[in-house]
């Protein structure tokens, strides 16, 4: 009976996959990741005659890991430092309170941050750009990294740290040198969840990055991403087609990089 | 106890405490000598790795903790020193062996002076490996799998090179704390001969569970009881002649 409640999970899992790859396959050809994104019109021309539709979408692939690119680098380094001083001052009352914060920052709905995110950067700017996309990213990375920074680390013996200090060495040097590469994999894990997680996000993109026809590698200018092109393409009917194979694509990402990040954690256990 | 003009430490009403008033370490005075061991016994939370500790200022990692009194190392106020500076006089190797697991056996020897920022030439370092190596006997057991990660060796045979790691900086005076507790016999009589070795050329104070241990290797033993030093003595002449009774009781297993 257990047996047959838990293999529930596997059927929305398995139809979800099963759609995207069998409505999706199709359009996945090298130009699907080289080509711009069709207009409605050209969609509308190859759905008549029975081809599939031209173009790709590049500009989205491109954007998404640009911007997921310049997040990493703004809340990688952020995350970790802040994941250390949690776990350098456990019973320190700003800690708790950073560690507080960071708890709550992670229930925090992603239009809520992309909200923000639009008041604080694209107001300032006058503009949409990948930058405040990466800024809402940022921010929806950083409790993951900070969590997974501060639990691996609380994991390494007390005895490592001590025997580094023990060697005359700084607090700097021993965080730096000993114990960031002793929780790497654990510190890398959480890096990788925390990057499928926010790649497949739509909402703080809309509001942030906008969106974009072709490909754009300017941080001050409108990008597109993934997860915005299919709702551009599910906006539009002629496009509908183009919608399965773009998460398709996002799809594969975001498993690729569960496993990596699967496959790490394991190899550090054993 | 005799004493003579090779004093590379003394200890002058050295007291710790974790709270205010209550003390884990309790008016310790004492001269120690170089090249030799010294032995710290005593009943489990007598003030033994306290003592130590304290020694090259570990204990100052944990809040709280207060030190009064003198601790003078070759002419240095210890307590007055930067406690990096006294880390890099003081070498200390741990209960459980932990070479550093990101790092290769011959990373793990340099690490002191990597973690100091200290720049070595190619030619220096590999000296600085082999005779670090050569000293605590592994550099024949690893010499061809240098590059291979310290976690791979045996546990003695990590201790020997957390060992090597705290010798390769050259330090004044070598603390150990309970070093072969984790060990099963063989790998503890290694490090045992080796600790004989060692003394010629450095100080050695070893804090230990084990009295056969101590009466095995040690020159001078300190009894240590409720973080006072009870006696302090000639090893040879506390285990066949204690002068106080709390020591004979402790050493004849009638304690309590």
């Amino acid at each position: 009976m257990v047996c047959v409640l838990s293999s529930i999970i596997a059927i929305p899992l398995f139809s979800i996959v099963w759609k995207v790859v069998s409505k999706g396959y199709k359009q996945i050809s090298l130009e699907f990741f080289t080509q711009n994104i069709p207009n409605s019109w050209e969609a509308s021309l190859a759905l008549k005659s029975g081809n599939i539709i031209p173009g790709g979408i590049a500009p989205g692939i491109t954007g998404s890991l640009f911007m997921v690119a310049i997040a990493s680098l703004m809340a990688i380094p952020l995350g970790i430092t802040i994941g250390v001083y949690l776990c350098e001052n456990p019973n320190n009352k700003y800690a708790s309170i950073v560690r507080f914060i960071s708890d709550l920052l992670q229930g925090v709905p992603s239009i809520v941050i992309g909200l923000i995110t639009y008041s604080w950067v694209v107001t300032t700017l006058k503009s949409y750009s990948a930058l405040a996309a990466s800024v809402a990213l940022t921010i929806m990375m950083l409790p993951m990294i900070i969590r997974s920074t501060e639990e691996t680390l609380k994991m390494l013996p007390n005895s490592l740290k001590e025997s580094a200090l023990a060697l005359g060495a700084s607090r700097i040097k021993t965080t730096y040198y000993v114990i960031i590469p002793s929780a790497f994999s654990g510190i890398f894990t959480g890096i990788l969840l925390s990057v499928s997680r926010v790649i497949g996000e739509t909402a703080p993109l809309l509001l942030t990055s906008l969106g974009s026809s072709s490909i754009n590698w300017n941080i001050f200018s409108p990008t597109s991403s993934i997860p915005t092109l299919i709702w551009d393409f599910y906006n539009d009917p002629n496009l509908l087609n183009m919608v399965w194979s773009s998460s398709l694509i996002l799809l594969t990402i975001v498993f690729v990089l569960n496993y990596i990040a699967k496959t790490v954690s394991q190899s550090r256990n054993n | 106890m005799e004493i003579k003009n090779n004093i590379i430490m003394s200890l002058k009403d050295l007291s710790v405490s974790y709270t205010e008033g209550i003390y884990a370490v309790k008016d310790v005075t004492a001269d120690l000598l170089d090249k030799n061991i010294t032995a710290i016994m005593g009943p489990s939370g007598c003030g033994k790795s306290t003592l130590l500790r304290a020694i090259n200022r570990m204990h100052e990692l944990y809040s709280n903790i207060k030190v009064t009194g003198e601790i003078n190392l070759k002419n240095n106020n210890v307590l007055k020193m930067n406690p990096m500076s006294v880390r890099k006089m003081a070498g200390m190797v741990f209960q459980r062996p932990n070479p550093f697991p990101t790092m290769s056996i011959a990373d793990n020897v340099m690490a002191g002076y990597k973690l100091n920022g200290i720049r070595k030439s190619k030619s220096e370092r590999e000296e600085i490996i082999k005779n670090s190596l050569t000293d605590v006997g592994l550099w024949n057991e690893v010499k061809d799998s240098l590059n291979k990660k310290g976690s791979f060796l045996s546990g003695g045979q990590q201790q020997r090179l957390c060992i090597a790691r705290a010798i390769a900086l050259k330090p004044e005076i070598l603390l150990l704390d309970e070093p072969t507790s984790a060990l099963d016999p063989i790998a503890t009589s290694k490090i045992e001969d080796l600790l004989l070795e060692l003394k010629k050329q450095f100080a050695i104070i070893i804090v230990t569970h084990n009295m056969s241990q101590a009466a095995r290797i040690s020159d001078s033993s300190m009894f240590m009881y409720l973080g006072e030093l009870i006696e302090y003595d000639n090893t040879k002449k506390m285990f066949t002649n204690p002068s106080n009774k709390k020591t004979e009781e402790y050493l004849t297993g009638n304690f309590g």
